[in-house]
């Protein structure tokens, strides 16, 4: 109890436990435990052979935070910045520290662009972008997606409908802007 | 390669990809032969990680086969079986010179606040990941680790990131014998937190989530007390009455950035970004917590702003302590502990998916269905 100085009893003494619970106490020794203390000066441990490494060859202007003093020796190559989407991406490294909000919101804005940048292409494709097959979702079918959701007390479900909305719904929205855009192109070639 | 793709929030594929090739002396290819798929990834997964770009393939958690190296490698040589830390690092920085892994400063021009990470977006250094056939491995002679003969591939692929960020969630709550310890979240990271800080002479571990499956597991696996907050009006004030107004001397967030228990918070981080993550099980640690006592985070944030009780952490004295774990720190003290028969990470798997069906397992795990703890990936060349 807090108002007193005591710290409340054990519920079970050392022995229990150790009887109990396979290890108990194995290492309650502080210095039985690998990140005590946090920092542990030793470049000899990790097998590096380098003061600095050797550096990778840069294939095009990698995009970095300006709050490095230069491109780091070692990177990766996925993906690079491609479209509007990359414009977005290049801008805000450029432009923002990672300090900035703007920075992280204007990276945020460029994945949802390059998201609809590669769904669109895919339709120029032998394999258009397939929501059904994508988010897995008829694994609801074979894998007790009822059942998972039934007779227990869950506290996601009172958000999970939202995810359909947010999936689904921009490709419903812009299937209906392409019917509405086509009838409106044949409307025009009978005047 | 057949190699999982991301295509946008909630949907990925697989595709063909290029095999990966050697970029640097000290890289090295592996061919991967489990990975596992992480609750991390499915912040990627939602699109709540900044520059996470359509077309990169996920997966920090993997373990394979060398199957080329670079000129400059001498740990490793092809047809080496070996366990990757999810942290990519140099091992010679400032940081990695401290130990510090998780930190290194020479591998993610993208970020200088965040080290890198295989699979894990551009913020964390733009490398491919392990949910494929073949994968970069950097600075091979310094992250991967050789896997003992003895040890089994499920419980080497859970030595990447699961239980090592457990244990070290531990390690951070500072836990000196007889202490009680919260911990939130009954995923496999909590699941080990759990368990690791009986090693660290706990004298009571209360595990709390809103699974109940999830919560049988706490019970059977890792010995804990649990509560399921779904079933209580406040959970904080249940935490005081279960440690006698107390409070605990340890707090370890092993949720994270979706966290359940506040609509508003989860749907304006998970689902609107509009935070880097939902702060719930943060700020019930930090509520839960005795004045002076101790919290520790290994559950992922993102790098824009969540609103945090900081006031609270202030006001009773807190440590708050955290990092991304360097795993490969852990491997000799965890090693030991699994041939000491102290754990046994594979018990937590329940789903080995092929990776040709990535995109169910990716939304099993998500809306958790099945009693989905930990689910493995097959690739197909397996």
């Amino acid at each position: 109890m807090p108002y007193t100085a005591h710290k409340p009893p054990r519920v079970r003494s050392n022995e229990e436990l150790r009887a109990a619970i396979p290890g108990w106490g194995a290492d309650l020794d502080p210095k039985d435990r690998p990140s005590v203390p946090k920092e542990q000066f030793d470049p000899e441990f990790s097998g590096a052979h380098w003061e600095f490494p050797e550096r990778q060859p840069e294939k095009w202007p990698r995009e970095r935070s300006i709050e490095h003093k230069f491109l780091t020796p070692v990177f990766g190559t996925t993906t690079p910045p491609k479209g509007l989407s990359g414009a977005i991406r290049k801008y805000s490294y450029k432009k923002y520290s990672e300090g900035r909000a703007a920075h992280w919101l204007l990276l945020l804005a460029a994945d949802r662009v390059d998201a609809w940048e590669h769904h669109l292409a895919s339709f120029a494709t032998l394999r258009p972008d397939n929501p059904i097959t994508e988010t897995g979702v008829l694994s609801e079918f074979t894998r007790h997606g009822i059942a998972s959701r039934t007779g227990t007390k869950r506290a996601d479900l009172n958000h999970q409908w939202i995810d359909p909305i947010i999936v689904g719904g921009p490709w419903i929205l812009a299937g209906g802007l392409a019917i509405a855009a086509a009838r409106r192109l044949a409307r025009l070639r009978q005047t | 390669m057949r190699a999982m793709v991301y295509r946008g929030p909630y949907k990925i594929r697989v595709e063909e990809k290029d095999i990966p090739p050697i970029e640097h002396p000290n890289d090295a290819i592996v061919r991967v032969t489990r990975a596992a798929i992480c609750g991390s990834d499915l912040h990627l997964y939602h699109g709540m990680m900044p520059d996470t770009r359509v077309g990169m393939t996920f997966g920090h958690e993997f373990i394979g086969v060398v199957e080329q190296v670079g000129s400059s490698v001498r740990n490793l040589k092809p047809g080496d079986r070996v366990m990757v830390p999810f942290n990519i690092f140099c091992g010679t920085c400032y940081f990695c010179a401290r130990g510090l892994y998780s930190n290194c400063h020479n591998v993610n021009p993208n970020a200088t606040a965040v080290g890198g990470i295989y699979g894990y977006s551009h913020t964390c250094g733009g490398y491919d990941g392990g949910q494929s056939e073949y994968v970069r491995v950097p600075f091979a002679d310094v992250g991967p680790g050789l896997i003992p003969d003895w040890l089994e591939d499920e419980d080497a692929v859970l030595l990447t990131d699961a239980l090592p960020t457990g244990y070290f969630g531990a390690q951070l709550g500072s836990i000196v014998e007889g202490d009680t310890v919260i911990v939130f979240g009954a995923g496999p990271v909590g699941l080990f937190a759990a368990k690791s800080s009986w090693l660290m002479g706990a004298g009571r571990v209360i595990v709390i989530d809103h699974l109940e499956y999830r919560l049988e597991k706490a019970r059977t696996f890792a010995h804990a007390e649990t509560y399921n907050f779904a079933e209580y009006d406040d959970i904080v004030v249940e935490m005081k009455k279960a440690t006698d107004f107390l409070g605990a001397d340890v707090v370890i967030d092993a949720v994270g950035a979706e966290a359940d228990g506040n609509f508003l918070q989860h749907v304006t981080s998970s689902k609107f970004k509009l935070q880097a993550g939902s702060p719930i099980a943060l700020n019930w640690a930090i509520d839960s917590v005795r004045k002076g006592g101790t919290v520790s985070v290994v559950g992922a944030y993102g790098p824009l702003f969540s609103s945090v009780k900081f006031g609270d952490a202030m006001n009773k004295g807190l440590t708050l302590r955290m990092n991304q774990c360097p795993v490969k720190r852990q491997w000799p003290r965890l090693l030991e502990h699994i041939r000491n028969g102290h754990l046994k990470p594979s018990d937590i798997v329940t789903h080995r998916i092929p990776l040709e069906h990535i995109a169910e397992g990716y939304h099993i795990f998500s809306a958790k269905l099945d009693n989905c703890i930990k689910p493995l990936v097959i690739p197909s060349a397996n």
